[in-house]
C-alpha cells in the first residue's frame, strides 16, 4: 500500500510567484514543497552556447499557439533565470483601466498608491540598480541620443543586475553565468529552502483535485532531465493550500484540465489573456549616420556595431505613459537584445520589393549586417484578446523539439485597439530612428508564429467583478477556497512597461491572505518575514495594509 | 536534395560546385546548406527528424502542382522541387507558410529551423562552429568567446548622458 505524500503548502511553479510565496511561508512556519517543471541549474550551468540542449534550450520554453506566442522559463527561478532583469513599476495610470462598461478592470483595492509599499517589498529583497549612463551599453546609449535627436526623453531602466559582476556579454537568457542578474535563485529561493522549504525540479504538475477534507491533492509528472517530450512515472501530494504560480502560459492550463475533479472554474480562468502588448522592431543603423548626426563613437573608431554587447534593456522611451493620452495610446518604447535562433527570423527587411520580407537573398543581406542591428520593443496596451482553448493531454503545450519548442492552445486574434496601437508605436520608432538616414526600420512579423510576447500575463485575472475575473482581490480563486494564484496570471492588464516588478509585488500583496487561509485550515503559519536578507523596512511599510487583506 | 533545396531557399548560398542542384547559387557566401541546415533537421533533438520523408514527399508534391499551375516543364533528373528556379521555388514556400495555409505551422517549422541552422548553429557547440569558421555566424560577424568559452565585453558604453530624462521619473528610477 502506498501512501500519499502530505504537506501545508503545496507551489506550483517557482519563477516570481512561486518562488516569494515559498519563501514567506516556510520563514512562516509552514511545510512547502515547490513543484518545477523544468531543471535546477546554477550559474556554473549556465553555458554561452546556442546548441540545442545547452542551458539556452533547456531553460526557456517557447509555445506557440494561434495568433500568438509565449517565450517563457521552464527552470528553477522561472522567469527571473531568463529575463533581462528589467524592473520599472508600473505607471499609474494602468490601475485605472476601465471596461467598456466603465468598471474599473483592476480590484479596487490595488493601485499605485496601494502597492508601492508592496514594491518597496521587493526591491528590498531583490537588489535592483537604479542604472546611470555608465551602465547603458552602446545600444541603449543609441537609443537614448536618438531619442534625444528627436526631441523626445528617454530613460536608464532600472535593472536587477549587479554592475560589478556583469560583463556585458549579452548571454542573459541563457541564464547569468556571473551571478550579476539578481534572480531568484540569489534570494527568495534560497531563503525559503534556509526555512526548510524543497524544491523539485523536473515535476511537471498535470492536475487537482479536491480530497473530501477539503484539502487537495496535485498530481504531476516526471519529467525526463534531458528530452522533455520523456515522461516517467508520476505521484501526487496533497496539500491543504495550493499556489499556483506555473506562468500565464501554464497556470490556465493546469486548471482547465482539473476541471472534471475539482469543479467548475470561473469564467475568467483562460480568458482575458494580454500578451503585455508586446511587438518588436528590427532598426538596421548606417553606421556613419550614427557618427554623423549623433555624434557617437567608440573604441576602434566604431559608430556602434554593437548589437552583440551588452545586457538587455538599458534605456526606455517614456514620453507615452501619459494617463491624460487616451487608452490603447500609451505605451512604452524600450531598447532590448535578442539573440539569434529564434530573434532574428521573424525580422522583416525594409523594402523586400515584391519578395518575401522574413526569409530569402535580402534576409540574408540584412542578417549580415546583424552588428548594427537595433532592437526596440514596445509595450502597448491590448485589449485581453487571448483565449486558451482546450488543454493538450499533458502539460501547457505538445511538445515538438526535446526541449524549447510546443504547440499550445492559445488563440489570439488582435482587436482593432491593439493593431492601432501597435502601428502608432511602429510609426513612432520609425519617425525616432529613420529621421536624418539614421536607419531603416521594420517591425517584426505577425504572419510566422503570429504576436510574440515574452511576458504573459492575465490568463486568470484578479479583479471586483465574478463574471470577468477568475481571482478575488486577495488572489484566491472563486469558487475554490484555498487555490491561490499568485504569477502573471493574476495581472489584470497590459503594463506598459517590463512586468517582472508588478507580478513579484502583487505576490507579496497576495501572502498574507494566503498565510490567514492557511491558518484556517489549521497550518501553524505567520506572517511577517523579512526581506530574505534580513531587513525589516518593507515589513513596518505594509503594517497598515494587512487588515485589509487579511479580512474574512 | 529537395530539403537542401528548401533550406537554401530559406537562407541561400553560392553553389558547393559547378553542377550543384540542390543550391540554387542565389546569394554569395555559404547559405543554410553550408551552415549545417540538414544535419540539424535530421537531428532528434528538433523533433522533426522522423517526419523528413514527409516533408519531402509533400514538398514534391506542391512542386508538381506548382509547376503544372504556372506552365513551367520540370527537369525530370531531380525532384520536383530541385527542378524549380530559385524564385520560383521561392514563391512556392511563401505560399506554404502563408497564413491560412493548412499546412503553414508544418512549413514554419522547416524555416525555423533552415534559419536556426545559419544564424546559430544551433547543431554545434558555438564556439566549435566559430572555430570552424561557421558560414552563418561568420557573416554575422559574431566574435570569438574568450577565455573558458565565455563572452565579455570590457567595453560597452558610451560612458555619457544622452537625453534628457522623463520630467515624471521617481527617484527609483521607474515612471511615476
Amino acid at each position: 500500500m502506498t501512501s500519499t505524500e502530505r504537506t501545508d503548502v503545496l507551489v506550483v511553479g517557482s519563477g516570481f510567484g512561486g518562488a516569494i510565496a515559498a519563501y514567506h511561508l516556510a520563514a512562516g512556519g509552514a511545510k512547502v514543497v515547490i513543484l518545477e517543471r523544468g531543471p535546477w541549474l546554477t550559474a556554473k550551468d549556465f553555458e554561452h552556447d546556442f546548441m540545442l540542449g545547452s542551458s539556452y534550450t533547456r531553460i526557456f520554453d517557447f509555445v506557440v499557439g494561434d495568433g500568438m506566442s509565449i517565450l517563457g522559463g521552464n527552470c528553477v527561478g522561472g522567469g527571473s533565470v531568463v529575463y533581462f532583469a528589467a524592473m520599472p513599476r508600473a505607471p499609474r495610470f494602468v490601475f485605472d483601466k476601465q471596461t467598456g462598461l466603465g468598471r474599473r478592470v483592476w480590484p479596487a483595492s490595488v493601485s499605485r498608491d496601494t502597492l508601492d509599499p508592496w514594491y518597496d517589498r521587493v526591491a528590498e529583497s531583490i537588489p535592483i540598480t537604479k542604472q546611470d549612463w555608465n551602465d547603458v551599453t552602446y545600444a541603449g546609449g543609441l537609443w537614448a541620443a536618438a531619442c534625444d535627436h528627436a526631441g523626445r526623453t528617454a530613460n536608464p531602466v532600472p535593472a536587477a543586475v549587479d554592475r560589478d559582476h556583469c560583463v556585458n556579454c549579452n548571454w542573459m537568457m541563457a541564464g547569468c553565468r556571473f551571478d550579476a542578474k539578481q534572480s531568484l535563485l540569489l534570494n527568495y529561493l534560497p531563503a525559503a529552502l534556509a526555512h526548510g522549504a524543497r524544491i523539485r525540479p523536473l515535476h511537471e504538475v498535470q492536475r487537482i483535485e479536491r480530497n473530501h477534507d477539503g484539502s487537495y491533492r496535485v498530481h504531476y509528472d516526471i519529467i525526463d532531465e534531458e528530452d522533455y517530450r520523456v515522461r516517467g512515472e508520476g505521484g501526487a501530494i496533497d496539500a491543504k493550500i495550493v499556489v499556483l504560480a506555473a506562468g500565464a502560459g501554464a497556470t490556465p492550463v493546469i486548471l482547465q484540465r482539473s476541471e472534471p475533479s475539482l469543479g467548475r472554474m470561473p469564467h475568467g480562468v483562460g480568458r482575458y489573456f494580454s500578451g503585455n502588448g508586446e511587438r518588436l522592431n528590427t532598426a538596421v543603423l548606417n553606421e556613419d549616420r550614427v557618427r554623423e548626426v549623433l555624434g557617437l563613437t567608440r573604441e576602434d573608431g566604431l559608430a556602434y556595431a554593437a548589437n552583440q554587447i551588452g545586457k538587455g534593456p538599458t534605456v526606455a522611451n517614456w514620453d507615452r505613459l501619459d494617463g491624460s493620452l487616451p487608452e490603447f495610446t500609451r505605451y512604452s518604447l524600450e531598447q532590448l537584445y535578442f539573440p539569434p535562433g529564434l530573434g532574428t527570423i521573424l525580422a522583416q527587411v525594409a523594402d523586400a520589393a515584391g519578395g518575401p520580407s522574413w526569409f530569402g537573398a535580402r534576409k540574408k543581406e540584412m542578417l549580415s549586417r546583424w552588428q548594427s542591428w537595433l532592437i526596440i520593443f514596445q509595450m502597448i496596451e491590448d485589449a485581453n484578446e487571448g483565449v486558451f482553448g482546450p488543454p493538450p493531454a499533458a502539460g501547457n503545450a505538445d511538445r515538438i523539439s526535446q526541449q524549447m519548442l510546443g504547440i499550445g492552445r492559445l488563440r489570439y486574434d488582435p482587436a482593432e485597439t491593439t493593431l492601432r496601437a501597435w502601428a502608432m508605436a511602429d510609426a513612432e520608432v520609425k519617425d525616432i530612428l529613420e529621421r536624418d538616414g539614421l536607419a531603416e526600420v521594420t517591425a517584426w512579423t505577425n504572419d510566422v508564429v503570429g504576436a510574440y510576447t515574452v511576458h504573459p500575463l492575465a490568463s486568470c485575472r484578479m479583479g471586483d467583478d465574478p463574471a470577468t475575473s477568475a481571482l478575488d482581490d486577495r488572489n484566491e480563486l472563486r469558487g475554490h477556497p484555498g487555490i491561490f494564484v499568485t504569477d502573471g496570471s493574476a495581472v489584470p492588464t497590459a503594463l506598459t512597461v517590463n512586468p517582472a516588478m508588478t507580478i513579484a509585488a502583487l505576490a507579496e500583496r497576495a501572502i498574507p491572505g494566503i498565510v490567514r487561509a492557511a491558518r484556517e485550515r489549521g497550518v501553524e503559519v505567520a506572517y511577517g518575514a523579512p526581506a530574505p536578507d534580513g531587513s525589516t523596512s518593507g515589513r513596518r511599510g505594509v503594517a497598515d495594509l494587512l487588515p485589509s487583506l487579511t479580512r474574512k | 536534395m529537395t530539403l537542401e533545396a528548401f533550406a537554401d531557399t530559406i537562407v541561400p548560398g553560392e553553389k558547393r560546385h559547378p553542377g550543384d542542384r540542390a543550391v540554387a547559387g542565389a546569394a554569395a557566401g555559404g547559405g543554410a546548406v553550408q551552415a549545417g541546415a540538414l544535419e540539424l533537421m535530421e537531428w532528434d533533438a528538433t523533433g522533426i527528424s522522423e517526419g523528413l520523408d514527409d516533408y519531402v514527399r509533400l514538398l514534391n508534391d506542391h512542386a508538381r502542382e506548382y509547376a503544372a499551375e504556372t506552365g513551367l516543364d520540370p527537369d525530370p533528373s531531380v525532384p520536383p522541387f530541385v527542378a524549380l528556379p530559385y524564385a520560383h521555388r521561392t514563391e512556392l514556400v511563401r505560399r506554404l507558410v502563408a497564413p491560412g495555409h493548412p499546412e503553414k505551422a508544418f512549413w514554419v517549422l522547416l524555416t525555423l529551423f533552415s534559419n536556426m541552422a545559419y544564424d546559430s548553429a544551433a547543431h554545434m557547440h558555438t564556439a566549435e562552429a566559430i572555430a570552424a569558421g561557421h558560414p552563418g555566424l561568420a557573416a554575422m560577424g559574431i566574435t570569438r568567446p574568450g577565455p573558458g568559452g565565455l563572452w565579455r565585453f570590457p567595453a560597452f558604453s558610451y560612458g555619457r548622458p544622452l537625453a534628457r530624462l522623463h520630467p515624471d521619473t521617481t527617484p527609483s528610477g521607474s515612471p511615476a
